[in-house]
C-alpha cells in the first residue's frame, strides 16, 4: 500500500497526467457526440458506435503509461526511486498498478460519457444498457484501457526512452496490427492473435461489429479475449521487471 | 560505517573500478578524491545498489544495501542534484520519498527549513538554481535521519557562499557522529573540508590516511635556510649528506628535518636568520601521486614542450 501511494503522489503532482486524462476522456466522449450528431436521421446509432472513441482514448492512455516511467528515466528519478526503494520488482510493478487503475477510471468515465452522449443526442435509437453484451462493451473500456497501460508501462521500462516508447507503441496499436493483414495467406491468422485486435474482440460480443464497424476476426471466446489480452501485458511486465532488475539504473 | 571490499565495475573493455578496497569511519568527514573519470561516481552508485557491481561487494554497517529495511534512514545520498522531476514541486518530490521510507510528512517542512528552501517549496524544481537544487538534493538526503551521507561532488558549479554552506554543513553532520563520505576532485576544497581521505585514480586506490598524512608523505617536506654566512652552511649541509639548492638569498634544504640543520648550525656556529619548514600543499601532493593515473591526458605539456623547443 505505501508504494501503491508514492506512486500516487509521484503520478498526480506533475501536469501531463492530468492532460492525458483530460484529452483520453474528452477524445473517447467527444467521438460518440460526433457520431450522434452527424448520423442521417434514418440509420439507427449502435452501443458499439458510441463506443468508437475509445480507439483513439487507448493511444492517450499509453502515452501518459508510458511517460509514467519513460520520464522517471530522463529526468534520474528512478534512480532516486530505486534509492528508496531496493527492491525494483515492487517500485515497478506498483508504478503499473496504480497507472493502471488510474486508466480503469479514465476508460470509464469516457465510455459510459460516450454512451451518455449518444443517449441524449439520438434518445430516440434504443442505447439501452439492457444485456450483458451492452454492459461489457461499455464498461470493458475501461478494463481494455487498464490493460493497454500496463503493456505501456512495460514498454516504457524497456525502452527508457519517451521518444523511442512512444512512437513504437503508437506505430504498433494505430497501424502495425492492421498492416499486418496485407501479409499474404498468413496475415489475417497472425491478425487473429495480436493483442489489441483480441481486445477489441472481448468489448464486441460474437459475430459483433467491432467499434469502427468492421467485425473483429479474432477466434476467442469474449473470456478468452480478455484473459489473453491481460496474460500479455503481464508477460511483457515480468519480462521489463526481470530486464529492470539486472540492469544498472 | 562503510566498507567497501573488492570493489570491481567493468563496463564492456573498461575497468571503471578495480578491485577497490576501503572502510569510512563515522563521526568524521571523508573525502574521496580522484581525477575526473577515476570512478568516483561508479563506486557511489555501487554503493547504493544502483549498478551492480562485476564482483566485490560494499557494505554500509554490515549490510549490503538492498537489505536494508526503509534504506533513507540509514543512508542518505546526493549523487546529483538534477534528479527531480522539473515540474513537480520541491515539497512534492520528497513528499513521495519521505512516504516510500513511511518518514512522517511533518519531516518533510523540517528538512526544506534545514536547507533554507521553505519559501520556495511548491514551487516547480525545474525553476531551481543550481544552489537551489544542490540544497533540495541535501534535504532528500536528510529527510530519513540517516547515519551515512554520501555527497558527489556537492560544490560543483556553487557560489563562494554556497561552498561555505555545504562545507560548514557536512562538518556539522560529521560532529553529530555521522559517516559522511563525500567525493570532490577539488583537493583545495578537500583539505578544508575532510579529515579523511580516500584517493583513487584510474578505479584504483591509491591512498587511504587522514588528509594531513597524504600531504605529508606525498609532499616532499624541504626546509627554507636563510643566513649571513650562507657558503659555510652550505658546506656544513652538503658533507651531512642533505640536498641543497639554492634560492637567491636562502637555501631550500631537502631531505633533513629543521631540528637537524638548526643544531649542525649551532654546531658550526653559523647564524641563522631563518629556518623554516615548507609543506607542500595537497593540490602539489595530489598532481605527483595522481599523476600517471589520470583517464584523459590533454596533450598539453608536451604541446608546451614543442613550442619551446621551437623558439
Amino acid at each position: 500500500m505505501t508504494l501503491l501511494a508514492v506512486e500516487r503522489i509521484k503520478l498526480f503532482t506533475t501536469r501531463s497526467p492530468w492532460w492525458c486524462a483530460l484529452i483520453a476522456i474528452v477524445l473517447t466522449a467527444g467521438f460518440a457526440a460526433l457520431m450522434a450528431s452527424s448520423a442521417p436521421a434514418g440509420e439507427t446509432l449502435s452501443i458499439a458506435n458510441t463506443q468508437s472513441g475509445h480507439q483513439f482514448g487507448i493511444a492517450v492512455i499509453m502515452v501518459l503509461a508510458a511517460l509514467s516511467i519513460t520520464t522517471e528515466y530522463r529526468f534520474g528519478t528512478i534512480r532516486t526511486t530505486f534509492q528508496a526503494v531496493p527492491h525494483r520488482g515492487s517500485a515497478l510493478i506498483a508504478k503499473a498498478v496504480v497507472v493502471a487503475l488510474l486508466s480503469l477510471v479514465i476508460g470509464e468515465i469516457g465510455a459510459f460519457g460516450a454512451w451518455g452522449l449518444g443517449y441524449a443526442i439520438r434518445p430516440s435509437d434504443s442505447l439501452l444498457l439492457n444485456s450483458s453484451a451492452a454492459w461489457i462493451n461499455v464498461a470493458g473500456v475501461g478494463v481494455v484501457f487498464a490493460f493497454a497501460a500496463i503493456i505501456a508501462v512495460a514498454v516504457g521500462t524497456l525502452i527508457r526512452h519517451s521518444a523511442g516508447a512512444l512512437s513504437l507503441l503508437l506505430i504498433y496499436v494505430l497501424a502495425v496490427e492492421n498492416l499486418v493483414q496485407l501479409i499474404p495467406s498468413i496475415g489475417r491468422k497472425i491478425h487473429e492473435w495480436m493483442p489489441f485486435n483480441v481486445a477489441e474482440r472481448f468489448l464486441t460480443t460474437a459475430g459483433g461489429r467491432g467499434p469502427g464497424g468492421e467485425a473483429s476476426d479474432a477466434v476467442l471466446s469474449q473470456g478468452g479475449s480478455l484473459a489473453y489480452f491481460a496474460g500479455v501485458a503481464v508477460v511483457l511486465m515480468a519480462i521489463a521487471i526481470g530486464v529492470a532488475k539486472k540492469r544498472d539504473a | 560505517m562503510i566498507e567497501a571490499s573488492g570493489l570491481t565495475k567493468r563496463y564492456g573493455s573498461t575497468l571503471a573500478v578495480n578491485n577497490l578496497s576501503f572502510s569510512v569511519a563515522a563521526g568524521k568527514v571523508t573525502g574521496f578524491l580522484g581525477p575526473n573519470g577515476a570512478g568516483k561516481s561508479t563506486t557511489m552508485r555501487m554503493m547504493l545498489g544502483l549498478d551492480n557491481p562485476t564482483s566485490g561487494t560494499v557494505r554500509i554497517g554490515g549490510k549490503l544495501y538492498h537489505e536494508l529495511k526503509e534504506p533513507l534512514r540509514t543512508v542518505g545520498a546526493l549523487l546529483d542534484a538534477k534528479w527531480v522531476h522539473p515540474n513537480r514541486s520541491a515539497r512534492a518530490h520528497l513528499q513521495w520519498m519521505a512516504r516510500s521510507n513511511r518518514i512522517p510528512a511533518s519531516r518533510v517542512d523540517e528538512v526544506l527549513d534545514t536547507v533554507g528552501l521553505t519559501s520556495v517549496a511548491g514551487k516547480r524544481a525545474g525553476g531551481f538554481s543550481l544552489g537551489m537544487s544542490q540544497r533540495l538534493g541535501i534535504a532528500a538526503a536528510l529527510l530519513g535521519d540517516p547515519e551515512v551521507l554520501l555527497f558527489d561532488e556537492p560544490v560543483n558549479g556553487l557560489d563562494p557562499e554556497g561552498i561555505l554552506w555545504i562545507r560548514k554543513f557536512m562538518q556539522r553532520l560529521a560532529v553529530e557522529g555521522r559517516t559522511v563520505f563525500v567525493s570532490s576532485h577539488l583537493l583545495s576544497e578537500m583539505a578544508l573540508t575532510a579529515t579523511d581521505l580516500v584517493v583513487i585514480g584510474k578505479g584504483q586506490l591509491i591512498s587511504q590516511a587522514t588528509t594531513e598524512e597524504f600531504v605529508a608523505r606525498a609532499a616532499e617536506n624541504t626546509v627554507k635556510v636563510r643566513s649571513p654566512q650562507l657558503p659555510a652552511l652550505r658546506a656544513q649541509l652538503v658533507s651531512a649528506s642533505a640536498q641543497v639548492t639554492d634560492a637567491g638569498e636562502a637555501l631550500i634544504v631537502s631531505g633533513m628535518d629543521s631540528d637537524k640543520i638548526g643544531e649542525l648550525a649551532a654546531s658550526a656556529g653559523v647564524v641563522l636568520h631563518e629556518l623554516s619548514p615548507q609543506t607542500g600543499s595537497l593540490e602539489q601532493a595530489f598532481m605527483q601521486i595522481t599523476g600517471d593515473s589520470v583517464e584523459y591526458h590533454t596533450g598539453l605539456d608536451a604541446a608546451v614542450q614543442q613550442t619551446a623547443a621551437a623558439r
